[in-house]
C-alpha cells in the first residue's frame, strides 16, 4: 500500500494541514465534557460561584442571599463557550471534509494517469501477462477502491488516533485515579478484536476470491448454455454451481456472524466501562478525589476514547481490500517495459538517405515467453518495396506472429529484423511505426466519427487524401449512402458499422496514412469476394512503390502476390510465386487442394 | 470482449452500506408488488423473523432504558454527596450497587438478544441469497435458449451476482434497521419525556433542523453524484477501448493524443468527484453540531432546571446520551427509503427472472438411444415439419427429409439463411410448430432431452470453453478420458501441435473468454472435444470457420474417418467443405429452397450453382 504513494505527489501538505485541522478538533471536542462538567459541578453545586464552599452557599442562602442571577450568568458564559467550540468543531471537520476529498479524488486521478501511461506503453509481451480485461478492471476497480480507501484514512486514520491520545491525555489530567479503567478496557477490546480477526480475517481475505469464483462459473454456464445442454451436462455445471454459491454463502454466513457478535460485545464493553465508572467513581466522590461532573466528564472520555479505538479496527477490516488493489496497481506500475527504444537511435540515418523498403528478417527466431517451443524459427527472407509479400500456413503457424515483429509489437528473440540494411531495432519506435500502414486481423475502431478514424494517423491527412484512402478500400461507396457522410457516427469499437466496413474503414486507415510499408494481417477475410478483388486492384494502383505484406488465409487473395511465404509450423516451407509453389511446395499444394478440387485448379491455371 | 458478456453497470456503492447521503436510488418498476412477492417469499422464515424481531425490540429497550437507570445512581450520589457536605447523610453504597448491578444485567441481556437476533438474520438472509442463487442457477438450464438469444449474458449474469448480493446485504440490515430505529426513537422519547417534557421540546426542535440539512445535502450532492457516475463511465469506457485497440494506439503513434483524451477526462471525474464526496461528507459534521447544540442545550436548560428542583442531576447525563443516540436513527430511518428502493429493484429483476416460460417438461420415457441400429435407412427423419422463431412467421415450411445411418447432410446458405435452425430442431433446442422428427423411428419429443442429446456430437461456431486447463476443456467432452485419450482427440483434431508451443501444454490454464488462444485454436479445441465425445451422430455448425482451409482440410480427414458409419450435419459457408455431401440443403431467407447432392444442384442452375459460382469468380486483373 505504502509503495504506491511514491508514484503520487502534492499528498504531503494536505495530510499535514488535515492533521492540523484534526488535532484543533480534538481539543475542541475534547473541552466539552470538560466544561459540562465544570457546569455541573460549578454551575449547580456552587451556584456558579467556583471559589465558595457548598455549605457557605447554605447558609447564605438561608440567609435570603439570592445567587440565581450570577449561576445563571455562569451557566450561559459556559454554555456559549461551548457553542463555540462546537462551531469550531463543525468547521474544522468541514475543512478535512474537504481536503480529503479533494486529496483522494486528486490521488485518484493520479493514479488513473499513471497506470493509463505506463499501460499504453507497454509491449504487447507485457499486455499478454496480465491480459487486456485484467488491465481493464486493474484501471477501473482497483483505482476505485484505493481511492475510497485514501479518502477514509484520511478522515478516520488520523482522526482516531489523535482523538483517542487527547482523550487519554485528559483522562490523566482528571486525576481521579481511574485510568486504569480506561487501560482495562482496551485491553479486553484488544484482545477481542485480535482474537476475532485472527479467526476473521482468513475468511475475510477469501471473499473477493470465492465472489470472482461465483461470478465465473456462472458467466461460463450462461455463455455456454448450448454446449451444455448438447453435452447434457446440466447437472454438472449446477453442481459446479453449487459448489462456488455454498463456499460463498458459508464465507459470508461466518463473516456476517462474526459482525454480528461484535457490535453487542462492543455496546456491551462500553456500557460495561460506563458502569464501572460509576462504580469507582462513587468512591472518589465520597472521599473526595473527585465530583460528579468530573465523573460524568470521565465518562465521556472513555466513551471518545474505545469509539475511536473501534474506528481503527474498522479501518483494519477495511484496508485490507484497498492494499490488494494498490498492490495489483503497483505491479503494473513496477512493470519494465520490454521494448525500449534504443540509446543512440538511427533515426537520422533514414532522414538522409529516402527510405526504399527492403524489408528483411534475417534468421528471426521467437518465442512467446514461457513456452516450450519456438513459435517462429529462423526465418530469412527479404520483402521487396514495389512487390506484395504473402504470407500463407495453417492456423497457429505464426503467421500473425511474424507481422506482429514488424512494427515490434513483439520483440524477436533471435536474429534481427533490418530495414533498408538498418536494425528496426536501433530506430525509435514512433519512428520505425510512422513508416507502417498496419491492418488489424479484427478492425478496431475508435468512437469518434469516419473521418476521425480514417485521420487516425494525424492530422496531416487532407480531406483529399481522407477521400482517397477511402476510394481505395471500396469505402466511399457506403459512406456516401449515409446521411452525414464522412461525419457520421462510430461507436466504440466500431459497433454500429458491420463487420465488413468496419474492415474497409481500418484499411482506409492505413492507406491514408501514406505509409511505406503496408502490413495486412488477414484484413480481407471479411470481406466478399468482388470487394476483395477490387481493393487488391486499387491498393496496387496506389502503393505502387510500397512493400507490401499480406497475411492471408485464401488462395485467391494472393495468388499474384510477388512473393509467397508458406509458414508450416513456425518454419518456411517454402518461397515462390503461386505457380513455382504448386509445383514444388507440398504444404502450398494441401492448402490449395483444400479451397479448390483438382479441375478448378487446373482450369485457374488455364486460365492465366 | 463482445458487448453481450459485459456485466450492466450499476452505480457505485459503498461496501456494506447503501451508500453516501444523496447516492441516488435505483428505483423499481412495481414497488409494492415487489415488496409483497419478496415477503411471501421470506414467508418460510417468519417466525425466526419474529423471533428476530422481539429480540431486536427487547435488545433495543434495554439498551434504551439503561441511561435513566444510570441516572439513578448518579442522582443518588450527587445528592448523597451533597448530603455528607451538609452532614446530613451520606451516599448509600447499597442501593448504588443495586442499581448499577441491575444496569450491567440489562446490558448483558441486551447484548446477548442483539447477539442472537444478528445470528439468526445473518443465517436468513444468507439462506434467502444462496436459495435465490440457486433457482437462477437451476432455472438457467429450465429456460428455452431463445431467452438467451435475446437477451444479454451480462444482463443474467447481474442478476446472479449483484442483484442477489444487494437483497442479501439490505435484508440484513433493512429489517434490523426498521425494527431497531422505530423502537429506540419511540423509546426516546418516552424516556425524554419521563424526565422533562420542556426538555424534550427543546430535543425535538432538533428534529426538522436536521431534515433540512439532510434534504440540502441530499439535493446538492446528487447533481455531482450524477456527474461523477457519467465520467466515471465514460473514462471506464475510454480504458476500454484503449486497451483493446492497443495496438493500433501504437502502430499510428497516437499515444500522446490518447493520453490527452484521456486526462481531459480524468480531469472532469476528478472535479465531480471530490465536489460529491465533499457535499455529502458535509452530513456527518452538520449532524455533529446539531448533536452538540442540543448537548450545550441540555446542559444549560438542564442545569437550571436541577436549581428548581424539576429534575435530578442523572437525569442531565441521561438526557445528553439520549439527545446524542436519537440522531443516529433518525439518519437511519432517512436512508431506509433508498434501502428500500434499491432492495425492490433488484429483487423484481430476481423475480423477473424466476418467472420467465420455462421448456416444455421432459417425458416420463426413460429409454436411451444407445442402440443404435446399422444400416438404418431412416435413421433421423424430419416429417412434415413447420416451424418459425416467432408465432404466425413460419420459415421452415413443411420439410421433410430422411436420412440414413452414415451418411452426410449439408446445409449450406448465405449468413442469416437460418442454417442452424434445423439442427436447433434436430437437438431440441426450439419444438417444432407441426410436424415431427423421428430419431431411430421415435418421436424427438417422446425422449428425455438429456437422452436425445447424448447422442449428439456437437461442435459450434461458439467456441465456448471455460476457465481451467485445456487437459480439462479438452476432456468436457467425456468426463472419465484417460490424459492419452484426450491428447488423441487432440492429435486427430490437429490440436495437439500447437498446444505444445503454448507454456505449460496442455496444463496451460486458459483464462476468462479463453482470450490467451487464438479463434481458429479455441475451434481445434473444441472439435477434439466433439471427437473425444465421441457420439453416434455429429453435427457441426461452421465448425471450421476460424481454421485455415488446410487444417480444416486435414481435420475433415479425421472427421471422415470419424464421420465412417456415422451420421453427420454439416453446416458450412465454405461450399468447397460441403461438396461431398449425401444431401445438401439449401436455405435462403429461412427456407429450405433446394435439396439434392452437388451434381444435381450444379446441373440444376439454381441458387446453389449461383452461390457456388460467385466463390470462384476470376480475378480481372
Amino acid at each position: 500500500m505504502l509503495k504506491i504513494f511514491k508514484h503520487l505527489e502534492g499528498l504531503g501538505w494536505p495530510a499535514l494541514v488535515i492533521i492540523a485541522l484534526l488535532i484543533v478538533q480534538a481539543y475542541a471536542e475534547l473541552s466539552l465534557p470538560q466544561y459540562m462538567s465544570e457546569i455541573v459541578d460549578i454551575g449547580i453545586v456552587q451556584r456558579g460561584l467556583p471559589d465558595m464552599p457548598p455549605q457557605l452557599i447554605e447558609i447564605k442562602e438561608a440567609e435570603g442571599v439570592d445567587f440565581s442571577r450570577i449561576q445563571l450568568d455562569y451557566l450561559l458564559n459556559k454554555g456559549s463557550i461551548m457553542l463555540a467550540f462546537s462551531v469550531v468543531v463543525m468547521i474544522t471537520a468541514i475543512a478535512v471534509s474537504f481536503l480529503s476529498a479533494r486529496a483522494g479524488a486528486s490521488m485518484g486521478r493520479q493514479l488513473r494517469e499513471k497506470v493509463f501511461k505506463k499501460i499504453i506503453s507497454f509491449s504487447n509481451a507485457e499486455i499478454d501477462r496480465f491480459s487486456t480485461a485484467s488491465l481493464i478492471t486493474r484501471s477501473t476497480n482497483d483505482i476505485q477502491q484505493v481511492q475510497m480507501a485514501m479518502i477514509m484514512s484520511l478522515q478516520m486514520m488520523f482522526k482516531a488516533p489523535i482523538l483517542g491520545i487527547g482523550g487519554v491525555i485528559k483522562v490523566v489530567a482528571t486525576e481521579t485515579g481511574m485510568g486504569w479503567i480506561v487501560g482495562a478496557a482496551l485491553g479486553i477490546i484488544l484482545a477481542i478484536v485480535i482474537i476475532l480477526m485472527a479467526v476473521a480475517m482468513p475468511v475475510f481475505k477469501r471473499m473477493p476470491l470465492l465472489i470472482d469464483r461465483l461470478n465465473l462459473v456462472s458467466r461460463e454456464i450462461l455463455t455456454g448454455t448450448n454446449v451444455i445442454r448438447a453435452f447434457g451436462r446440466e447437472k454438472d455445471e449446477e453442481k459446479r454451481f453449487e459448489s462456488a454459491s455454498t463456499d460463498l454463502k458459508l464465507n459470508q454466513l461466518f463473516i456476517s456472524r462474526v459482525m454480528a457478535l461484535m457490535m453487542p460485545l462492543m455496546m456491551l464493553i462500553m456500557n460495561g466501562i460506563t458502569v464501572a465508572i460509576v462504580w469507582f467513581g462513587v468512591r472518589g466522590v465520597d472521599y473526595g478525589d473527585m465530583m460528579v461532573g468530573d465523573m460524568m466528564a470521565f465518562i465521556t472520555y472513555t466513551i471518545l476514547i474505545v469509539m475511536s479505538f473501534f474506528m481503527l479496527t474498522m479501518m483494519s477490516v477495511m484496508l485490507p481490500r484497498a492494499i490488494v488493489s494498490a498492490k495489483r496497481l503497483e505491479e503494473i506500475l513496477a512493470t519494465k517495459v520490454s521494448i525500449n527504444d534504443p540509446e543512440k537511435p538511427l533515426d537520422e540515418k533514414l532522414k538522409t538517405v529516402p527510405l526504399k523498403g527492403f524489408l528483411s528478417f534475417e534468421n528471426v527466431s521467437f518465442r512467446y515467453p514461457g513456452a516450450l517451443e519456438d513459435a517462429l524459427a529462423k526465418l530469412n527472407f527479404t520483402a521487396n518495396p514495389g512487390e506484395t509479400t504473402a504470407i500463407i500456413g495453417s492456423t497457429g503457424c505464426g503467421k500473425s506472429t511474424l507481422l506482429n515483429l514488424i512494427p515490434r509489437f513483439y520483440e524477436a528473440t533471435g536474429g534481427r529484423i533490418t530495414l533498408d540494411g538498418i536494425d528496426i531495432s536501433k530506430i525509435t519506435q514512433a519512428k520505425l511505426r510512422s513508416l507502417i500502414g498496419y491492418v488489424p486481423q479484427n478492425a478496431v475502431l475508435f468512437s469518434g466519427d469516419i473521418a476521425s478514424n480514417i485521420k487516425f494517423a494525424g492530422d496531416f491527412i487532407t480531406d483529399e487524401q481522407m477521400i482517397k484512402a477511402a476510394k481505395v478500400a471500396q469505402a466511399s461507396g457506403f459512406i456516401s449512402e449515409k446521411e452525414n457522410q464522412y461525419e457520421s457516427e462510430i461507436s466504440q469499437g466500431g459497433t454500429n458499422v458491420s463487420g465488413g466496413q468496419r474492415q474497409r474503414l481500418s484499411i482506409a486507415r492505413a492507406i491514408a496514412k501514406q505509409a511505406k510499408i503496408f502490413l495486412f494481417d488477414d484484413s480481407f477475410s471479411a470481406l466478399d469476394y468482388q470487394t476483395d478483388v477490387a481493393l487488391r486492384k486499387a491498393l496496387k494502383q496506389y502503393a505502387k512503390k510500397a512493400t507490401v505484406i499480406i497475411v492471408a488465409q485464401r488462395i485467391n487473395t494472393i495468388l499474384h502476390s510477388d512473393k509467397i511465404i508458406v509458414l508450416d509450423e513456425g518454419e518456411i516451407a517454402g518461397i515462390g510465386t503461386h505457380e513455382e509453389l504448386l509445383n514444388s511446395c507440398e504444404a502450398y499444394q494441401e492448402i490449395a487442394n483444400s479451397q479448390f478440387s483438382e479441375e478448378e485448379l487446373r482450369g485457374k491455371i488455364a486460365y492465366e | 470482449m463482445s458487448e453481450k458478456y459485459k456485466v450492466k453497470p450499476r452505480p457505485h456503492r459503498r461496501i456494506g452500506g447503501p451508500g453516501p447521503p444523496g447516492m441516488p436510488a435505483e428505483k423499481a418498476k412495481d414497488f409494492k408488488g415487489t415488496i409483497k412477492k419478496l415477503l411471501i417469499y421470506m414467508g418460510n422464515y417468519k417466525y425466526a423473523m419474529l423471533i428476530v424481531s422481539i429480540f431486536a425490540v427487547a435488545g433495543t429497550i434495554f439498551n434504551v432504558y439503561g441511561p435513566k437507570l444510570l441516572s439513578r445512581a448518579i442522582t443518588e450520589l450527587f445528592n448523597g454527596y451533597m448530603a455528607k457536605i451538609m452532614g446530613s447523610g451520606g451516599i448509600d453504597y447499597a442501593f448504588i450497587a443495586k442499581t448499577l448491578l441491575f444496569l450491567l444485567f440489562l446490558y448483558v441481556l441486551s447484548a446477548v438478544l442483539n447477539f442472537i437476533q444478528g445470528f439468526i438474520m445473518a443465517g436468513i438472509s444468507q439462506k434467502i441469497s444462496y436459495r435465490f442463487r440457486q433457482e437462477i442457477a437451476e432455472k438457467i438450464n429450465r429456460i428455452p435458449l431463445k431467452y438467451f438469444e435475446a437477451n444479454a449474458v451480462g444482463d443474467v449474469l447481474s442478476r446472479i451476482t449483484n442483484d442477489v448480493d444487494t437483497l442479501g446485504q439490505n435484508l440484513n440490515q433493512s429489517i434490523l434497521i426498521v425494527v431497531t430505529s422505530v423502537t429506540t426513537i419511540i423509546g426516546i422519547l418516552v424516556m425524554m419525556l419521563s424526565i422533562s417534557p420542556l426538555m424534550t421540546l427543546i430535543a425535538l426542535v432538533i428534529l426538522p433542523i436536521t431534515g433540512i440539512l439532510l434534504g440540502f445535502v441530499v439535493k446538492h450532492s446528487q447533481k455531482y453524484f450524477t456527474d461523477y457516475q457519467k465520467y466515471l463511465g465514460k473514462i471506464n469506457g475510454q480504458i476500454e477501448e484503449v486497451y483493446t485497440g492497443h495496438n493500433i494506439i501504437k502502430a499510428y503513434n497516437r499515444e500522446d493524443m490518447t493520453i490527452s483524451d484521456f486526462s481531459g477526462t480524468n480531469d472532469r471525474l476528478y472535479e465531480s468527484g471530490w465536489k460529491s464526496q465533499f457535499i455529502s461528507g458535509l452530513m456527518m459534521p452538520m449532524i455533529f453540531f446539531i448533536g452538540n447544540l442540543g448537548y450545550v442545550a441540555v446542559a444549560v436548560i438542564g442545569s437550571i432546571l436541577t436549581i428548581n428542583g424539576s429534575i435530578q442531576i442523572g437525569d442531565i447525563a441521561a438526557f445528553i446520551q439520549y439527545v446524542r443516540n436519537f440522531t443516529q436513527p433518525i439518519q437511519q430511518i432517512a436512508q431506509i427509503t433508498n434501502l428500500l428502493q434499491s432492495t425492490a429493484a433488484a429483487a423484481e429483476r430476481i423475480f423477473e427472472f424466476l418467472d420467465e416460460e420455462e421448456e416444455v417438461k421432459d417425458p416420463d420415457y426413460s429409454g436411451s438411444l444407445k442402440a443404435m441400429k446399422d444400416n438404418d435407412s431412416k435413421q433421423v427423419v424430419f416429417e412434415n415439419v413447420h416451424f418459425g422463431y416467432e408465432p404466425g412467421k413460419t420459415i421452415i415450411n413443411d420439410f421433410s427429409l430422411a436420412v440414413a445411418s452414415g451418411k452426410m447432410v449439408a446445409i449450406v446458405g448465405p449468413t442469416g439463411a437460418g442454417k442452424t435452425t434445423i439442427v436447433k430442431l434436430l437437438m431440441r433446442f426450439y419444438d417444432v410448430e407441426s410436424g415431427r422428427i423421428l430419431v431411430n423411428g421415435r418421436d424427438i419429443r417422446d425422449y428425455k432431452r438429456s437422452d436425445l442429446r447424448q447422442n449428439f456430437g456437437m461442435v459450434l461456431q461458439d467456441t465456448w470453453l471455460f476457465k481451467g486447463t485445456i487437459m480439462e476443456n479438452i476432456r468436457y467432452g467425456k468426463l472419465a478420458a484417460t490424459d492419452t485419450e484426450v491428447i488423441n482427440a487432440a492429435k486427430a483434431a490437429y490440436a495437439h501441435r500447437f498446444i505444445t508451443t503454448l507454456p505449460e501444454g496442455y496444463q496451460m490454464e486458459l483464462n476468462e473468454d479463453a482470450s490467451n488462444v487464438s479463434q481458429g485454436q479455441k475451434q481445434l479445441l473444441t472439435i477434439a472435444r466433439a471427437i473425444l465425445a465421441d457420439n453416434p451422430i455429429l453435427i457441426l455448425d461452421e465448425a471450421t470457420s476460424s481454421v485455415d482451409t488446410r487444417t480444416e482440410a486435414r481435420i475433415q480427414k479425421a472427421m471422415a474417418n470419424l464421420m465412417a458409419g456415422r451420421t453427420s450435419f454439416v453446416i458450412a459457408h465454405r461450399l468447397s467443405t460441403t461438396r461431398d455431401a449425401d444431401v445438401i440443403l439449401v436455405m435462403r431467407e429461412g427456407d429450405i429452397v433446394e435439396q439434392g447432392s452437388h451434381e444435381e444442384l450444379i446441373s440444376a442452375s439454381g441458387f446453389y450453382a449461383e452461390l457456388y459460382q460467385s466463390q470462384f469468380e476470376q480475378d480481372p486483373t
